[in-house]
């Protein structure tokens, strides 16, 4: 008897799995058919493109259209190929996550262990930031960009993004330092370490899980960034993701898809290999986050 | 002069006050135990002597220097935290080392006062250990050999054993008692358990709402509880504590007791201060252990008074057999030899060991005699 329930509980559970398994595998393919059809096309000749078969496989193997697409492509008039705009994307999102993840940490540092009066109110300001869409600042931005002599240059789009990643970032330490343990901070304040000390040697080692998180979350916003972009940069100042519109959409000569889809990986390229190395790490840290400490 | 000073120290944290005038003077090699219910102030009291709260007016001294304004690092103190509070991101001896390492003392140094503290807690083969992978027991150890290595003029501890199972609890307790033994350097100490406020001090402390109850030995404490708030909080089972009536007997004054269903308990007190509340109401506190059966009282006590009383309830605890009788529309416990078999709903004798008694005024709430 205990033995045929046992049975049947078992058959259940297979068919609800293969369910499961059905209906995750439809979803993994539906998002990944974009990325299909980009890779499969990139490495076509724009010709075999031409004849309307999106999704069938290249023919005629060629990595032409990435070569094209990073060195020598037309984009606004110089043949430069997406490679130096890629470089002012690196040159722009290395400090700005840097410096905005590392400011978010002293500031979650501050608003939870080293409290001071109106301190409720700052972060409330601060957290306003995370609501503020970005067209409503583009003009005062501009302006503050123009009166610091940052005005076109990666300089400013560092300043800028940094600016406006702050209250997440804030938000993401003061979080997790929050259910850090006070009584720690206390017993290195009578071991006789101030205030950067503490935070070095004390906060930031057991800040893994929360800096995984807020990295991936600035890298991909800095990276992908458009608005600010297109708004804010000069022709060699410009971020990749304006270069590859610009590419895409140059009015000259006939539409090279295959290079627009090597492009367009290529510019997606690096936020894909940040989730790839670290996401582990960011399920973890949002797990983390959200239990406990 | 004592070694550790605090004189009329407030402490307000916004509209709350948190201390209200606390004056404690502790010797030094002393064993200062605070005690009281949660939120009296002791962890906040505790703070403030360490440094990591500011303090709103008063004065605290450690060996004759105002330590108001020092730096936590500068007021040679350590503390042990009740979470232990060890830096997860480093080993035990990195741990123990921090302290030093932030003076900036010789590596060499520091790697000899570390394995001279482990060798002396028996955590030497735990050195190279994160926190995360120690037990409970073996946690506390490394938190107090961080304290230990620092060698410092006072140590603090907050509730250092209440995150410990009961048996480990009493073992770390000798522990400590053994290392002041040993180092007899000074010690103030923060817990909720009387017991261990009993066993550890040469002071107790009893704070309730950030106001000092009183301040004195152990047997001081116990003994002569300076009011009721006091009486009732040391002490397992608590002190009796029965609402009474002195009135004037033949030569002397009694303290009547009402008894549900029998004519009131008469019993005679000689204290000669007494006879000033004749007529009057009072508290009249006897500890479970001056009430006993009539062979198990305490023969060289001069004043023993025998009186029969209705017993409700009868808990047998082991060692002694706890009696549960009704004065003054009070449950009474009495403390009994095991071997006495008492009856539920008889009438036995007792006998009211009337010198341990303590008399306190039901408004005041004070003592009286
Ligand atoms: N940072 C603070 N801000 C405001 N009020 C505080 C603060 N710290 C403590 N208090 C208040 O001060 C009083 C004393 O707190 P304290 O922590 O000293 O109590 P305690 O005796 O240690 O209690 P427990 O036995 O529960 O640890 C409490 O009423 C508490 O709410
Ligand atoms: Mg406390």
């Amino acid at each position: 008897m205990a033995h045929a329930t046992q049975e049947t509980a078992v058959r259940t559970n297979v068919v609800v799995r293969a369910l499961i398994y059905t209906g995750l595998l439809f979803f993994a393919g539906y998002y990944l058919v974009p990325l299909y059809v980009m890779l499969v096309n990139s490495v076509k000749p724009l010709d075999e493109i031409r004849q309307g078969d999106m999704m069938s496989l290249p023919a005629l193997f060629t990595l032409d259209p990435w070569y094209s697409a990073w060195s020598t492509a037309q984009i606004g008039v110089q043949p430069t190929g997406l490679k130096p705009y890629f470089i002012n994307s690196i040159v722009m999102v290395v400090p700005a996550v840097a410096i905005s993840t590392l400011l978010g940490a002293l500031n979650g540092y501050v608003l939870t262990k080293w409290r001071f009066r109106g301190d409720g109110i700052v972060f409330g300001l601060l957290l306003f930031a995370c609501f503020i869409p970005f067209q409503i600042v583009l003009i005062p931005m501009a302006r503050l960009l123009g009166l610091v002599g940052l005005a076109g240059s990666v300089s400013g789009l560092v300043l800028v993004h940094v600016v406006y990643g702050l209250g997440f970032t804030t938000l993401f330490f003061r979080n997790y330092y929050d259910a850090f343990p006070t009584e720690l901070i206390r017993a290195a304040q009578i071991d006789g370490a101030g205030f950067f000390r503490i935070f070095w040697r004390i906060l930031l080692p057991s800040s893994g899980p929360i800096i995984v998180v807020t990295v991936i979350w600035q890298f991909t916003n800095i990276w992908n960034d458009f608005l600010f972009g297109v708004s804010f940069s000069d022709v060699d100042s410009q971020p990749v993701t304006v270069a590859l519109n610009n590419l895409v959409s140059s009015s000259t000569g006939v539409k090279e898809y295959n290079v627009h889809f090597a492009g367009a990986v290529l510019a997606a390229l690096p936020t894909l290999i940040v989730y790839i190395v670290s996401g582990r790490y960011f399920v973890r840290g949002l797990m983390a986050g959200a239990v406990k400490g | 002069m004592a070694f550790l000073e605090i004189s009329d120290l407030y402490k307000r944290f916004g509209a709350v006050d948190a201390l209200k005038g606390i004056n404690l003077a502790v010797e030094e090699g002393g064993f200062l135990v605070l005690v009281g219910p949660s939120g009296c102030g002791k962890s906040t009291l505790l703070n403030t002597i360490a440094g990591l709260e500011s303090i709103t007016s008063g004065e605290i001294r450690i060996n004759d220097r105002a330590v108001n304004n020092l730096h936590p690092s500068q007021r040679d103190i350590a503390m042990v935290f009740q979470s232990y509070a060890l830096y997860p991101n480093m080993t035990v001896a990195q741990n123990i080392a921090f302290g030093m390492e932030m003076r900036g003392v010789p590596r060499a140094e520091r790697e000899k006062a570390v394995a001279e503290v482990a060798k002396t807690l028996q955590i030497s083969h735990l050195l190279d250990r994160k926190p995360s992978q120690l037990s409970g027991g073996q946690r506390q150890r490394v938190a107090m050999g961080r304290a230990l290595v620092r060698n410092p003029q006072v140590f603090l501890f907050d509730e250092p054993l209440s995150n410990l199972d009961a048996k480990l609890r009493v073992d770390m307790r000798t522990e400590i008692k053994r290392l002041h033994q040993a180092m007899k350097t000074t010690i103030v100490y923060v817990t909720h358990d009387q017991i261990e406020a009993m066993t550890l001090a040469t002071q107790i402390a009893v704070l309730r709402d950030g106001v000092l109850q009183q301040f004195g030995t152990p047997h001081e404490i116990y003994n002569n509880p300076a009011n009721i708030f006091v009486a009732d909080f040391m002490g397992s089972p608590a002190m009796n504590l029965i609402p009474a009536r002195i009135e004037a007997n033949g030569g002397g004054v009694a303290v009547v007791m009402t008894r549900d269903g029998s004519e009131p308990l008469q019993l005679k007190v000689a204290d000669g201060k007494l006879s000033a509340h004749a007529g009057r109401d009072v508290i009249f506190g006897l500890r479970p252990e001056a009430i006993t059966d009539l062979s198990g009282a305490d023969r060289t006590s001069p004043r023993v008074v025998n009186a029969e009383c209705h017993v409700e309830v009868v808990e047998p605890a082991g060692a002694d057999t706890y009696v549960v009788t009704r004065l003054g529309g009070r449950e009474v416990i009495g403390r009994m030899r095991s071997d006495m078999h008492v009856a539920p709903h008889s009438t036995v004798p007792f006998a009211f060991n009337m010198d341990k008694a303590v008399f306190f005024d039901p408004e005041s709430e004070l003592r009286i005699a």
